[in-house]
């Protein structure tokens, strides 16, 4: 199970690199794993405002359909525009390629909500 | 407490990922859906599906009672040979669908679906105490059984190695009695993915044994253990009905797609006098096959509009791993029900286009 250093992590199994006040956000290898072949994903237009908690988009495997949660609140900068024709990419690249949007951040403090690999590597442990 | 199959270990061992499924605990995926899919149609794929239930009914009065019980015509079977059929309620509504084979005069054997086999056993008894009928027994073999399904264009060579019986001899749609890789079985020429393949049932107890000499023997051709998901999306590019979906209690044949086997004009069976009337009246609703003309995955419950508002609902849907389109079977008005017809699925706060289309979804016509 991959769980980059660099990256801040959500209970719903969502990724945050953080750069100054923009975020990118995707779901982890754990989420892309459960969710078995990716065949689907809705991204929100770019310009969007974002609430934390609340989902902006949704990814489909076969035989489930997930909700992505907003890790912080903000507007929508950018979307990964590949995704859509590909969206099987999340299951090969969940960190890299299969990055989903970027948000511009609203409040920087809510950061801190977010969890570390550490602490997201003991959440998974006892979600077993 | 989930019930388990004889191959429950090996499937952890290669990594499944195990779910629910009425009551028992079997194995969605190995590699993956799409891989396995690709696969049975490019290859071969074997399944555990011991989990079905297997009801034997035999005596001089057998086929008489399973000509009241059933809406097809028993009685066009030989010896050897299986037929699709169904149970209905007196209302018309679907209690169950099988396969049943005759093995002789008095003798039969139904595969029933893993989550209706204690109701069906049920049925049954009760409907036979109803009839006053003597001379028919029904026992539940279930526990006895385990099952295999080798489906794909290389079943028939990964099977030749393992059996002396004739797989050329077999038509679809038969079965011979016979023994595989050292074990006897019931070879039977069917299964649920619109490929060649064999159902093969067996001693409970032989299953592992069964399961192993097979993926031996079909590694030099691609053999991939293949799960409960890529089943469904397997069944579903054929139009084949899944019970609980294309019918139900609340779902008859006639509007399940499923009018090719029930036998109007046959002597007097549980359900007749109902679907006699809903034919006379004009079947309301139709099965129907969907293909999404945009980017979106249909699923089970999602509403079908057509002129501005809904006419009816999906009944299956998926994501076609041979086609890479959404597709779905949808049970909708019956004046709607027209070939290149467009309707729209709603898809979460979306509609998304859809065209009404000639089944099979796979492979496509011309």
């Amino acid at each position: 199970m991959e769980i980059p250093e660099e990256l801040r992590f959500t209970e719903d199994h969502e990724w945050v690199l953080v750069e100054e006040d923009v975020v990118t956000v995707g779901i982890t290898d754990f989420a892309q794993e459960s969710l078995g072949d990716i065949v689907f994903v809705e991204l929100p237009n770019v310009g969007t405002k974002v609430e934390a908690g609340k989902a902006f988009g949704v990814v489909e495997s076969v035989k489930a359909v997930s909700d992505v949660y907003a890790p912080v609140s903000g507007q929508i900068v950018e979307i990964n525009e590949e995704l859509p024709d590909a969206p099987e990419v999340i299951n090969t690249s969940p960190y890299e390629d299969g990055w989903m949007v970027k948000i511009k951040l609203e409040d920087s403090s809510e950061l801190d909500e977010l969890m570390d690999a550490d602490a997201y590597q003991e959440f998974l442990e006892n979600e077993e | 407490m989930l019930k388990k199959t004889p191959l429950n270990n090996i499937h952890r061992a290669l990594g499944a990922k195990l779910v629910e499924f009425g009551g028992w605990e079997m194995p969605v995926q190995y590699q993956g859906i799409i891989d396995e899919h690709l696969a049975v149609r490019r290859a071969a794929g074997l399944f555990d599906v011991s989990h079905m239930g297997e009801i034997a009914v035999d005596g001089p009065k057998a086929l008489d009672f399973i000509q009241l019980l059933t809406i097809n015509d028993a009685a066009a079977l030989s010896n050897g040979q299986v037929q699709y059929t169904a149970m209905c309620y007196p209302d018309g509504g679907v209690v169950d669908d099988m396969t049943l084979y005759r093995f002789g005069q008095d003798c039969f054997l139904f595969c029933v679906n893993a989550a209706n086999i204690d109701k069906d056993f049920a049925w049954m008894l009760q409907i036979l105490k109803e009839s006053a009928m003597a001379d028919v027994e029904i026992r539940n073999l279930s526990p006895d059984y385990g099952q295999l399904a080798l489906q794909g264009p290389a079943s028939a060579a990964i099977l030749a190695g393992l059996t002396t019986t004739t797989l050329e001899g077999i038509a679809y749609y038969h079965f011979e009695e016979g023994t595989v890789a050292g074990t006897p079985a019931i070879i039977s020429r069917t299964g649920y993915t619109g490929e060649d393949g064999f159902e093969l049932y067996i001693p409970a107890e032989r299953t592992a044994e069964l399961w192993e000499a097979l993926m031996t023997a079909g590694n030099e051709h691609g053999l991939v253990p293949a799960g409960l998901g890529c089943r469904d999306t397997l069944r579903l590019e054929k139009k084949y009905a899944l019970y609980g979906h294309e019918i139900s209690a609340k779902i008859s044949p006639l509007e399940g797609g499923l009018a090719w086997i029930t036998k109007l004009g046959k002597s007097d069976f549980i359900g007749r006098d109902a679907l006699v009337r809903q034919k006379e009246m004009g079947v309301p609703r139709r099965l129907v096959c969907l293909v999404l003309e945009e980017p979106g995955v249909p699923r089970q419950g999602y509403p079908v509009y057509a002129a501005d508002r809904q006419i009816g609902e999906v009944t299956s849907g998926t994501m076609s791993p041979s086609l890479r389109q959404g597709i779905a079977l949808a049970l909708i008005e019956k004046d709607f029900a027209t070939v290149e017809s467009a309707v729209q699925v709603g898809i979460r706060d979306k509609k998304r286009a859809a065209r009404i289309t000639k089944p099979p979804f796979y492979p496509k016509a011309g």
